[in-house]
């Protein structure tokens, strides 16, 4: 190097006084947690938009189906998303579902409770349920996957031995007709924005059956709880100051207790928060379709992490967001319909499911190392 | 002495049949760097978690302004403004400079359950308390890992006097710091004592720390040597006494023969 050529790199660093480097518009979204989920919903429309196109799968019916899905598993994601930024697994959420099924159809259909009285019900000892399963892990500091494994065999136990205990049954229906005039029930299994399909279908917009009806009646109340819980959350994770001690717990937890973080405090409302997601998608299904059944929302627990995890959300905790968990499960809810509507065997859409995951965690480390060298 | 804020009174401290600490009489005075020195295993640790609460002296008083009282955990020493600075830094990585810098004392806005965190506010505060401590945040929402090990202290230091401490006690600020580092973390400790702030600077680096210290208190094995104000002693007596002196003349000794063997041996081998 020439002397008028360092004479002017040591003019420009004089001149540029912070060490600041240009980073492009590109790279900054490279940095956000949630920048692979959003890549990958748009890839996955791309791409069943070009094979799926002519299937219904773009019709309002199709649509609805799709986004039923994935409003479903969205409603377990951000509560699987949150516990999982601050370090910690609920592997009960699947059991809890069925659990809380149950404990909403027997009160209501055996032992004439009004509906909505089971369903706080259910909604209570879930939530107690979810807290003992916390102060269990935070007390005992052993690894939250083992404690909630326990659970989620406790759980699925005693869903279907209490079931055959009280009724002799594992399913029960009939829960919509004890749910007709109930107050608190049209709010999970209800549909809102109905005059206004109706009017879509009598325009012709959407399809209608031979009576007028429009084939698609509302949005259901699963997709509106999905898109309350998912801002609800999004501004409690990056606009509170709990949202800060839920980073914190999972980033460095002796770090925050130090600083006066109460790290278990934290922890115990994330579990009690699972076991809400994990009732609300119970309540939905069950006032929506009329029945209870032990055995419901088998997996759900491990489709849930997937999700987060595809959304960005570190395993190891500390980082996330809950729009890359709602990306997540959009990605889930799509790609299994759109396998559904294109008639590929659905053994594909597990295969798909493990690539996913581990693509997924790849990038995630990968961006991860970006952040604290960056 | 009238600035006196803290001091041990007799002060003795036992784990189980382990003598921690001993009879340690020390005071505290505001505006001054009060320099804690002692080999590995002197007690250090031990004396500053009872400073900060995380231990309860098993005999002796614990005199703040005057008045003896307990504290019973780290929270209570906090409320009395008195924060301690520990090797970790209690630093998360993934967070941003001003998450970190906020954290568990967030600034909020906006009233009941629409209260929330006031993140430009706070990316304010952040900046500016660490520009008057000479360090310059390039973006205080990047990682905190992106700053070095020096800064990273200086901000755990302008932190807990941001947040009101009154009583700053920092554990081996300048450990794991090269030189440059070292004298940056220096200055911010001294920028400290200017606002009238009492320091409790645990070491064993007497070069780093002779020249901001106004008092040193020695330890050795769990007993205090006396504390020492700067004028009474030199560098050379301080680095004596905290290794015991007889240790480092052994060392000398030792050298010096190292050395003769060396000269010895390359005369053998005929100057190679």
């Amino acid at each position: 190097m020439s002397t008028t050529e360092i004479n002017k790199t040591l003019k420009i660093a004089a001149e540029s006084d912070e060490r600041i480097r240009e980073i492009s518009k590109i790279k900054s979204l490279l940095n956000r947690p949630d920048f692979g989920a959003m890549s990958g919903v748009v890839l996955v429309f791309v791409f069943f938009s070009m094979i799926a196109n002519d299937s219904g799968m773009f019709a309002a019916d199709g649509i609805l189906n799709w986004t039923t899905v994935s409003a479903q598993l969205g409603i377990l994601a951000i509560g699987a998303c949150l516990l999982m930024i601050a370090g910690e697994f609920d592997l009960s959420m699947g059991s809890m579902i069925g659990f809380a099924g149950m404990v909403i159809a027997i009160p209501a259909i055996y032992w004439q409770w009004p509906v909505w009285a089971s369903i706080l019900l259910a909604f209570s000892m879930a939530m107690s349920l979810g807290a003992l399963i916390g102060y269990i892990v935070v007390k005992t500091k052993l690894p939250s996957f083992i404690v909630s494994l326990a659970f989620l065999f406790i759980l699925r136990g005693l869903t279907i031995a209490l079931s055959i205990f009280f009724t002799n049954k594992t399913i029960i229906s009939g829960v919509d007709d004890a749910a007709q005039n109930d107050w608190l029930a049209p709010l999970f299994g209800g549909e809102v924005a109905t005059s206004f399909f109706n009017w879509l279908g009598s325009i012709g917009f959407i399809e209608t059956f031979n009576d007028g009806s429009p084939l698609v009646s509302g949005i259901p109340m699963v997709i509106v709880w999905c898109l309350v819980l998912a801002v609800f959350c999004n501004w409690l994770l990056f606009c509170t100051p709990f949202g800060n001690w839920i980073f914190a717990a999972g980033g460095d937890a002796k770090a925050a207790k130090n600083v006066g973080v109460p790290v278990d405090k934290v922890k115990i409302l994330l579990f009690m928060l699972t076991a809400f997601c994990a009732t609300l998608y119970a309540s939905c299904q069950v006032l929506e379709f009329g029945s209870a059944a032990a055995d419901r929302g088998l997996l759900k627990e491990f489709e849930a992490i997937i999700a987060v995890v595809i959304g960005g959300t570190l395993l190891t905790g500390g980082y996330g967001s809950v729009i890359g968990a709602l990306c997540g499960a959009l990605i889930f809810g799509v790609v299994q319909m759109g396998i559904f509507f294109t008639n590929i065997s659905s053994d594909w859409f597990r295969v798909f499911l493990g690539i996913m995951l581990l693509a997924a965690v790849l990038f995630n480390n990968y961006i991860r190392n970006r952040i604290t060298r960056a | 002495m009238n600035d006196s804020i803290l001091a041990l009174n007799n002060v003795s401290q036992y784990f189980g049949s382990v003598i921690a600490l001993q009879h340690i009489n020390m005071q505290i005075n505001l505006g001054e760097i009060h320099c804690l020195l002692g080999d590995n295993g002197a007690g250090k640790s031990t004396l500053i978690k009872t400073l900060a609460g995380v231990h309860c002296p098993s005999k002796g008083e614990f005199l703040y302004q005057g008045k003896s009282l307990e504290l019973n955990s780290p929270k209570d020493a906090l409320d009395l403004g008195i924060a301690t600075v520990y090797q970790d830094l209690a630093l998360v990585p993934l967070m941003s400079v001003t998450r970190n810098f906020f954290l568990g004392r967030e600034i909020t806005k906006g009233k009941g359950i629409f209260k929330s965190f006031d993140v430009d506010k706070a990316n304010q505060i952040a900046i500016d308390g660490l520009q008057e401590m000479g360090i310059k945040v390039r973006d205080p929402e990047q990682s905190i890992e992106t700053m070095s090990g020096g800064e990273k202290q200086c901000l755990a230091i302008a932190r807990a006097i941001y947040f009101g401490a009154k009583v700053l006690i920092l554990d081996e600020p300048t450990a794991a710091l090269g030189v440059k580092q070292s004298a940056k973390v220096l200055k911010v400790i001294a920028k400290a004592k200017a606002r009238g702030l009492a320091v409790v600077l645990v070491t064993h680096n007497v070069h780093h720390a002779y020249p901001i210290a106004d008092r040193f208190t020695l330890l050795n094995r769990g007993k205090s040597l006396g504390t020492f104000l700067k004028e009474e002693v030199s560098r050379e007596q301080v680095l004596e006494m905290m290794a015991g002196g007889q240790e480092l003349a052994e060392l000398q000794a030792e050298l010096a023969e190292f050395l003769h063997e060396d000269k010895q041996q390359t005369s053998t081998l005929g100057g190679c």
